[in-house]
């Protein structure tokens, strides 16, 4: 066990601390309450190259790897963009693992360099309203149409749409009854966001507002052949390396966000003086920043084991789900405590800690309800039978 | 071209400082350190002086371990290599000690030109460039906001008292300690930080310099006697409340004097 530090990964998270503490909480607030697309701090990050960090280095990326991403990530949503920081970046890191995993030769040479540039922008379509967490079930639809497919469907929950050209597309390409198994006969596709064919709509929400959620409704979506990533009906197995590294990297900036909270809510403790007092001396305010600190800093120990594990290509599903459900659950209890910390105040917008608990609320349900990750622990970690 | 960039660390500007129980200084266990920012901008001219031809930019810091990310960060950002002194014996030098460290670590490099910032953020004292070069025997300005670098000399713009400025020729070798805002500084893009992995960074001791019992706290002639905060004056009153409360109440009270 060797626990010293990592110099790459000092420097990664170093470098990028500096270029995030260039946008304060109040750009941030700003862009919230108004719902703008933070494309200054975006070009910011695509400007040092920052988009390729996990692109392999053939095609213009640093060739890094989830962990790498991950302290990335961590390190942004722990910065004053929290969660809408690291999701204005991380859906170009991970959305593009089933390309580079499965994809053609030439479908990478089409889309990878201009991902780590940061000029392509693509959307993540699994989500179905009528299928939820059962992908198995989703609706979308794709049928042969000489030498491209027709896609037909409505996605929910498309992050940055609205900014998007593509969309990588898992569509059901052989009906469910008729495959051996219930995830065959799905395809993934990295299609155009046709605006002839496709209606993006914003979902309002309570919180990370300035990246927007939307439904994306498909109506004979075109999709050429050489646009289906990996083979025609492994779709859904070839999603798996954008999934498992998009839940650890959400695990990573669930402890980036906890940290950045209970950093604001020590030094609030240390100023604000109540009873002649600084009010961090009370065991009732002191204790809950305790108790969460050293809850953020196991659960960063988890989702880093998740990545290292990941990144070696070992199977990490176990860990992967054990991170995202502890470091969600330490990410909001941090900014929930924090929030408290504050009292009346951090109810105020003012002193930002009400920003960070609607975004860290979201860790809880996204990218997968902590209820499903534990579904996947108790049957595939601990054997007991399936509950659903 | 060789260009030295003379680098400090410093507490990072958000850093909660306390101090230290003998009074002399502030402790630094636990706090955050940066670049001091005036530094960085005499690192962004000497990256320019790279970008517009073939110069080697040399960046030299003197501290302990810690420095390093210092040094890692301007190598990140393009700097070619770094030197640093990481000594004990090193610590607790005054100015003078610090630019005998420097003005060492130059006469073994022999640059064209030095770069360093006007002062450092912590010591304030501004007086180690000029003392570099006086201990090299080469000519140099303060306080410059513009630079116009060719091969052999250097046409700065300086800040006067008053708000008067002063435009200075120095021929090279000279040194050039740059004032804030001088330049846009740069990050270190996700490439950089990959590549300063393989540049070199040569640590080197007081005694490889040559300087032996010449520096750190035993050599002193500047000492120190303490650092503290200072009390709050009488009459002094806080405002209290919201940032809309407290505007209100402080243009109430300018309105209660007459000044509005």
């Amino acid at each position: 066990m060797d626990f010293s530090s990592d110099p790459e990964l000092e420097s990664i998270a170093r470098e990028a601390e500096n270029l995030a503490s260039a946008f304060d909480d109040d750009y941030w607030s700003e862009h919230d309450e108004k719902k703008q697309f933070p494309w200054d701090f975006y070009r910011a990050f695509a400007e040092q190259g920052w988009m390729g960090i996990a692109i392999p280095e053939k095609y213009g990326g640093a060739g890094l790897g989830v962990l790498h991403a991950g302290t990335l990530l961590h390190t942004v949503a722990g910065s004053a963009g929290a969660m809408n920081a690291a999701s204005t970046l991380h859906l170009s890191i991970f959305g593009m693992g089933p390309v580079i995993h499965h994809g053609s030769e030439a479908l990478k040479e089409k889309v990878l360099p201009p991902t780590a540039r940061g000029d392509l922008h693509t959307s993540f379509g699994v989500t179905e309203d009528d299928a939820g967490t059962d992908t198995s079930r989703i609706r979308t639809a794709a049928r042969r149409d000489g030498d491209r497919w027709i896609v037909n469907g409505k996605k929910v929950w498309n992050t940055k749409a609205q900014q998007c050209q593509k969309i990588l597309l898992l569509a059901r390409t052989t009906p469910r009854d008729e495959c051996a198994r219930r995830f065959d006969g799905l395809t993934l596709f990295l299609a155009d966001l046709d605006p002839d064919h496709v209606e993006i709509r914003e979902i309002p929400k309570m919180g990370r507002n300035a990246v927007n959620s939307n439904e994306v409704f498909l109506r004979d979506l075109p999709v050429s052949n050489e646009d289906v990533v990996g083979e025609v009906g492994r779709g859904f197995y070839h999603l798996l390396d954008g999934i498992n590294p998009e839940r650890i990297m959400v695990a990573a900036e669930a402890v980036g966000i906890g940290l950045r909270a209970i950093d604001k809510a020590v030094a609030y403790a240390k100023e604000r003086i109540v009873f002649d007092r600084p009010i961090g001396q009370n065991q009732a305010v002191a204790h809950p920043l305790g108790d969460s600190y050293s809850e953020l800093q196991a659960a960063d120990l988890l989702w880093k084991h998740a990545a290292w594990t990941y990144d070696r290509g070992l199977p990490a599903g176990g860990l992967t789900n054990m991170a995202k459900l502890r470091c969600a659950d330490a990410g909001f209890r941090a900014c929930d405590r924090a929030l408290q910390t504050f009292g009346g105040f951090g109810y105020a917008r003012e002193f930002h800690v009400e920003r960070y608990w609607r975004e860290a609320r979201l860790m809880r349900l996204a990218p997968i309800s902590q209820e499903m990750a534990l579904n996947f622990v108790t049957e595939h970690v601990l054997g007991l039978p399936r509950s659903y | 071209m060789k260009v030295l960039v003379c680098l400090k660390q410093v507490p990072h500007s958000d850093a909660r400082l306390d101090i230290r129980d003998d009074g002399a200084w502030i402790k630094d266990d636990g706090v955050k350190f940066e670049i001091n920012s005036y530094d960085t901008y005499a690192l962004e001219q000497a990256l320019r002086v790279k970008d517009a031809g073939e110069a080697e930019v040399v960046v030299v810091s003197i501290g302990p371990d810690r420095v390093t990310q210092a040094l890692r960060t301007a190598l990140g950002m393009g700097a070619d290599r770094a030197v640093h002194v990481n000594d004990p014996e090193a610590e607790g030098s005054d100015p003078l000690g610090v630019a005998k460290i420097l003005a060492a670590v130059a006469a073994e490099e022999s640059p064209d030109l030095i770069l360093t910032g006007f002062m450092s953020e912590d010591g304030n004292f501004a007086a180690v460039p000029p003392m570099v070069a006086r201990l090299q025997g080469i000519p140099s300005a303060t306080a410059v906001v513009q630079c116009e670098i060719s091969d052999s000399s250097v046409r700065v713009e300086r800040e006067l008292e008053g708000g008067a400025m002063e435009v200075v020729d120095l021929e090279m070798p000279c040194l050039i300690a740059l004032q804030t805002g001088a330049n846009q500084v740069r990050y270190a893009s996700l490439k950089g930080i990959m590549q300063a992995k393989k540049k070199p960074v040569d640590a080197k001791t007081v005694a490889d310099l040559g300087l032996a019992g010449q520096v750190g706290a035993s050599a002193v002639k500047v000492v120190i006697e303490k650092i503290y905060r200072p009390d709050k004056g009488e009459g002094a009153e806080m405002l209290e409340g919201s940032t809309g409360e407290v505007v209100s109440q402080l243009v109430g009270k300018i309105k209660e004097l007459g000044l509005l």
